[in-house]
């Protein structure tokens, strides 16, 4: 367990190095989000006051924006599958298969200082923008939305993380992954609500996203922090997102037996 | 050199005769690049043909947004729908025909400072920033420009439009205009490569303001809109073009406008090269 401290440790301080980086990144992000905010604005102020778009009054779409900033951030996959899929086009991953440490454990150890460092870095503008919209900002629904909504984040950054690496796994047989990882993210950007809340879309649709795992990787945790998935839904929606975890952790570790049966060892 | 010696007047006609030395010889130069990453290209013809679906994916993702906004408004500001989908198919041409020319090599500039590469440029005979910026040419976004203009034609005809031969040329003008905006500010922004090394996370980042190009500009207010009109011109790049093309325009200003900002940015840009390039210390060995 200690050597993934270790892990954890190093992965915080070479993400420091570049959290000019990280914070650039930040602020640019909050940009089209802002852009985002007044497109919504103008729409509310056309349908005329108090109008609500699908169940969403204007605070309330607000509120959705900057929750889903919130949680991307915590959970974001950001360049973890270029570099696991460069370790492996690379041949940096053999050392891996001599030493007694595994390499999907690796990987997630610095998935999270990856995000622990994000955060650390984003909170400033992060909180910043938050109390700059504090007027439409909504608190959770009650305390144990807000649990679930923090146990749900932690399945939908695990989720994102697992996809990722088996993502990357094709590493092993084309030499060019980054197409398919813009393919998968394309699908991830729509269908887990990072543009708009799937809720607003025709209900046969919204429907059909729900038999794919990609609500489940961003907009379920927030929609449960917003009250809007409660009850008997909110512990099948969990119970759900849990399956998917384990089922993309299997996918995870599957692809990997498979790839190394496949890898030659390039320039290790 | 030599036509100055044949010529019986240097002052005049020997000044014209240069330049047009001047341009053929970079023209030639600059085919000569062209040569070259068509050959790079035709190398991984798979993987040139995914990154236009990736492409195309991401255009419909944008249209899908405006689809599913549409689905609960008229219109934004003045803005109909499909009005807005001309404005995302006008941003699309314009980031497109930038990508083809010099996307590729602002993101690359941080990595020749970082590897020193960037020495075997500065002692070229030749501008250095026409090579830096013109390097590589990114020929599937012709293709992806190709869609978006598709996409316009389509939306014109929905709006039943018939732009006479003079707007389609200023709007082609005008997006050289937007094209110039991008290319300086991203290559301002890749200049900074010189101070810190890893710029490449800056220059992303700032492909994310790209998205607020295709947004109808009567949706902002306040101090965003001023910065994105005065500062960084992105309400500008698309929404003016458009406005040309739909007969959304009140005044010549914002042509002007635009114009002005682009030569603006141009300038600044190539002040801020100049001053990075004095900052560069070899980091070979």
């Amino acid at each position: 367990m200690r050597k993934y401290w270790h892990v954890i440790n190093i992965g915080i301080q070479n993400n420091l190095t570049y959290r000019f980086n990280f914070l650039a990144r930040a602020i640019f992000g909050l940009v089209p989000l802002v852009a985002i905010l007044y497109v919504w604005k103008a729409i509310y102020e056309g349908n005329g006051s108090g109008s609500r778009v699908g169940t969403y009054s204007l605070p309330e779409m607000v509120s959705y924006y900057v929750l889903i900033t919130m949680v991307d951030a915590l959970t974001a996959v950001n360049e973890d599958d270029w570099q696991i899929a460069a370790d492996i086009k690379d041949g940096n991953i053999s050392q891996f298969l001599l030493k007694p440490i595994d390499y999907l454990w690796y990987r997630l150890c610095l998935f999270l200082s990856g995000r622990v460092t994000y955060v650390a870095v984003a909170t400033i503008p992060l909180c910043l923008f938050a109390v700059y919209l504090h007027r439409y900002f909504m608190l959770p629904a009650n305390g144990t939305a807000f649990g679930c909504f923090l146990l749900s984040t932690v399945l939908t950054a695990l989720l994102q993380f697992f996809t990722s690496y088996a993502m990357a796994m094709l590493a092993f047989w084309v030499l060019e992954v980054s197409t398919f990882i813009f393919i998968l993210y394309a699908f991830e950007y729509v269908a887990s609500g990072h543009l708009f809340p799937l809720d607003i879309l025709p209900r046969w649709l919204e429907q059909a996203l729900y038999f794919t795992p990609f609500p489940y990787q961003l907009y379920f945790p927030v929609s449960i922090y917003m009250g809007k998935t409660s009850g008997p839904d909110l512990a099948r929606g969990l119970l759900i997102q849990g399956a998917w975890v384990i089922a993309a952790y299997f996918l995870a570790r599957f692809a990997w037996r498979r790839g190394i049966r496949h890898y030659s060892a390039v320039g290790g | 050199m030599k036509s100055e010696i044949r010529n019986p007047k240097p002052e005049e006609t020997g000044h014209a005769s240069r330049i047009t030395h001047h341009a053929s010889r970079y023209l030639s130069i600059y085919a000569a690049l062209w040569k070259n990453s068509v050959a790079r290209e035709m190398g991984f013809k798979g993987n040139f043909l995914l990154w236009i679906v990736v492409e195309l994916l991401w255009f419909g993702l944008q249209l899908s947004f405006i689809g599913v906004l549409y689905l609960h408004t008229e219109h934004i500001g003045t803005w109909t729908k499909w009005q807005v989908v001309m404005l995302i198919g006008a941003s699309h041409f314009i980031q497109q025909i930038f990508q083809a020319f010099f996307l590729i090599n602002c993101t690359n500039l941080s990595e020749l400072v970082r590897s020193g590469k960037l020495d075997f440029l500065l002692l070229l005979p030749v501008n250095t920033r026409f090579v830096v910026s013109l390097r590589q040419v990114d020929l599937g976004a012709f293709v992806n420009a190709g869609s978006a203009v598709a996409l316009m034609a389509y939306a014109a005809r929905q709006l039943h439009l018939a732009p006479s031969a003079g707007q389609v040329l200023g709007f082609l003008g005008l997006c050289v205009a937007g094209v110039a905006i991008h290319y300086s500010l991203m290559f301002l922004l890749a200049s900074i490569s010189f101070w810190t090394v890893r710029a490449q996370g800056i220059v992303w980042g700032y492909y994310n303001l790209f998205n607020i190009a295709r947004m109808p500009d009567e949706a902002f207010r306040g101090l965003f809109k001023i910065v994105f009109t005065f500062a960084i011109p992105m309400l500008l790049v698309s929404n003016v073009p458009v406005r040309l093309l739909a007969d959304k325009l009140a005044s010549p200003r914002p042509i002007l406008l635009l114009l002005g900002m682009s030569v603006v940015c141009f300038c600044v840009s190539e002040w801020g090269w100049r001053t990075s390039v004095r900052r560069y210390t070899s980091a070979s060995s």
